[in-house]
């Protein structure tokens, strides 16, 4: 099977990327803004093109554990929700990660708190990037902010997640998922069905009982355990950090943002530029690991940063510990579901920024 | 070239297919496209509505406050989106139900009954066929050939058969539409 171009919506393109990937399983409950990635998959029937398993669970929490049963036995599998669904599966999720699992958990974020509404938000960051759960913990947490790179992240996503044996999110959100734009699908990989060593595949003649457990009684050895989960999330911010930049090399003021926020600014860098701003956009990919260097380079070079996001300010702590001190960071953003327009977000450079 | 279109009417006259269909076409011309929808609460019976935009470079914002087209299909989009066309843009709309009719003068307004015309060609289901046709007149942005290969992929194969009705809505969209200022 050859590259496949298609219009699809961000949803969709994650879902038809999970069977082309080679994934093994597929667990979730509906919630809107992202009922379609599980509608695509019923539809595809992937269990006859690649064997890859598809279920609605019962629940939330019940798909969460369908997944730490799965990536137990060293599975490719992956579930999807919308924050408050994410919420729920919480205690899942610091349970994989305290038994070193690999898998995806996609937030397609919604306004909150509580129910909220169903319109885009980002006001989860906290929660993807600073554990979720409960436990010293971090997972890789990938940004997409086109279809394209909704189709993309989900291989990206489960490549670290088996590299650092660790679950890893995708987190987009409303706007996102629900818009259409033209994808281009890799071919379809072959399921790998030779499992890891370290699943749970039953007794293997030869080698030592595999155990998958986050619980270690001995406070000594779990400090230990903490130093190895602590030593791992290192290398990632060594090795993984990923983001790009536009229009940087002459810009005397800077926005950071993600995911749809940071296509917003895009605009607002035009409408700016034609004023004479010189503005320009450093978008995180990976929101853990951040990119925290090169935002400590950038603000060497620009005399503000603005931090745009769907929420009330949650990624501008990080861009702050980052800067440090050098120059003002300040946020604007709209929340509750509200996406703010790039004119707004040039208004709010002047303000708070340029004339601050 | 860049091109922000805003697509606006009830639930149920095609406004996010004719979207799609715009978008698909832009593709076939090897555009770079979004189609932005409104979704959830507001669709339900009330007012649905699409952002599509199609440019040679590639697109930053797919949710914007201003546009360069506005395809108006009721009277409450009309209200709510008369005043986003940019100075110098368009405004197309459809007469039917209209009670306010447009009244800006810094933008080029068209005006196609194309509900009336569905009614007429007993098809009303070729009603957002017939406003996509007075659009690529007045904005020929995608070539009719490539909104035919847009056609085509984006209706399930069991629809095919109905491409040529499609087809000669979107002609009679050309015809009938007419410029107001």
């Amino acid at each position: 099977m050859e590259k496949e171009l298609r219009l699809m919506k961000g949803n969709e393109a994650l879902a038809e990327a999970a069977i082309r990937a080679g994934a093994d399983g597929y667990f979730g409950y509906p919630i809107t803004p992202q009922s379609e990635v599980m509608e695509y998959l019923m539809q595809e029937k992937p269990h006859e093109r690649t064997g890859m398993v598809v279920l609605q669970a019962e629940s939330e929490v019940a798909a969460i554990n369908m997944v730490y049963g799965g990536a137990g036995c060293g599975k490719m599998v992956m579930t999807s929700s919308s924050s408050p669904g994410v919420s729920l599966k919480q205690e899942g999720i610091t349970y994989i990660a305290g038994a070193e699992l690999p898998c995806l958990i996609v937030n397609v974020v919604r306004g909150g708190p509580g129910l909220g509404t169903i319109q885009p938000a980002q006001s989860d960051y906290f929660q993807a990037t600073k554990g979720g759960g409960h436990g010293d913990y971090n997972l890789i947490v990938l940004a997409p902010s086109s279809v394209q790179e909704m189709a993309d992240f989900v291989e990206l996503a489960f490549d670290l997640a088996f590299k650092y044996r660790n679950p890893a999110m995708i987190l987009s959100d409303g706007a996102i998922g629900q818009m259409m734009e033209k994808v281009w699908l890799k071919p379809q990989k072959e399921r790998n069905l030779k499992l890891p060593e370290w699943g749970t595949t039953g007794k293997t003649p030869g080698r030592e009982r595999n155990i998958i457990t986050s619980l270690d009684l001995n406070p000594a050895k779990q400090e230990q355990f903490n130093h190895k989960l602590q030593a791992k999330y290192r290398e990632m911010e060594k090795n993984e950090v990923r983001y790009e930049e536009f229009q940087c090399d002459d810009a005397e003021y800077l926005f950071v943002a993600y995911g749809t926020s940071a296509r917003v600014c895009q605009k607002a860098i035009q409408l700016a530029r034609a004023e004479g701003i010189k503005v320009g956009l450093l978008r995180p990919i990976t929101l853990f690991p951040f990119p925290k260097k090169i935002i400590h380079e950038r603000a060497g070079q620009v005399k503000g940063i603005l931090c745009v996001e769907m929420s009330a300010g949650q990624m501008v702590e990080d861009v702050r510990l980052a800067v440090n001190g050098l120059i003002p960071v300040e946020h604007w953003g709209r929340m509750g579901g509200i996406v703010p327009t790039p004119e707004e977000a040039v208004e709010n450079l002047k303000s708070k920024i340029i004339g601050g | 070239m860049t091109e922000e279109i805003i697509i606006a009417g009830f639930g149920g006259q095609g406004v996010l297919s004719m979207g799609k269909i715009m978008a698909y076409s832009g593709i076939m011309q090897d555009m770079e496209v979004s189609w932005m929808p409104s979704y959830g609460p507001e669709m339900r019976g009330g007012t649905a509505n699409v952002t599509v935009i199609l440019s040679e470079e590639r697109i930053s914002s797919p949710i914007i406050r201003v546009f360069d087209t506005a395809i108006i299909l009721n009277q409450q989009s009309m209200d709510k989106f008369e005043k986003s066309v940019k100075p110098g843009g368009t405004l197309i709309y459809d007469g039917n139900g209209i009670t306010r009719h447009p009244e800006r003068k810094d933008i080029t307004v068209y005006r196609i009954d194309a509900a009336e015309e569905a009614t007429k060609l007993e098809s009303t289901k070729t009603f957002n066929m017939i406003v996509l046709g007075g659009f690529l007149k007045v904005r020929p942005i995608i070539k009719l050939e490539n909104v035919l290969k847009g056609l085509k992929k984006s209706l399930p194969e069991r629809y095919h058969h109905m491409i040529p009705m499609n087809e000669s809505a979107l002609m009679r969209g050309m015809e009938i539409i007419n410029r107001l200022n």
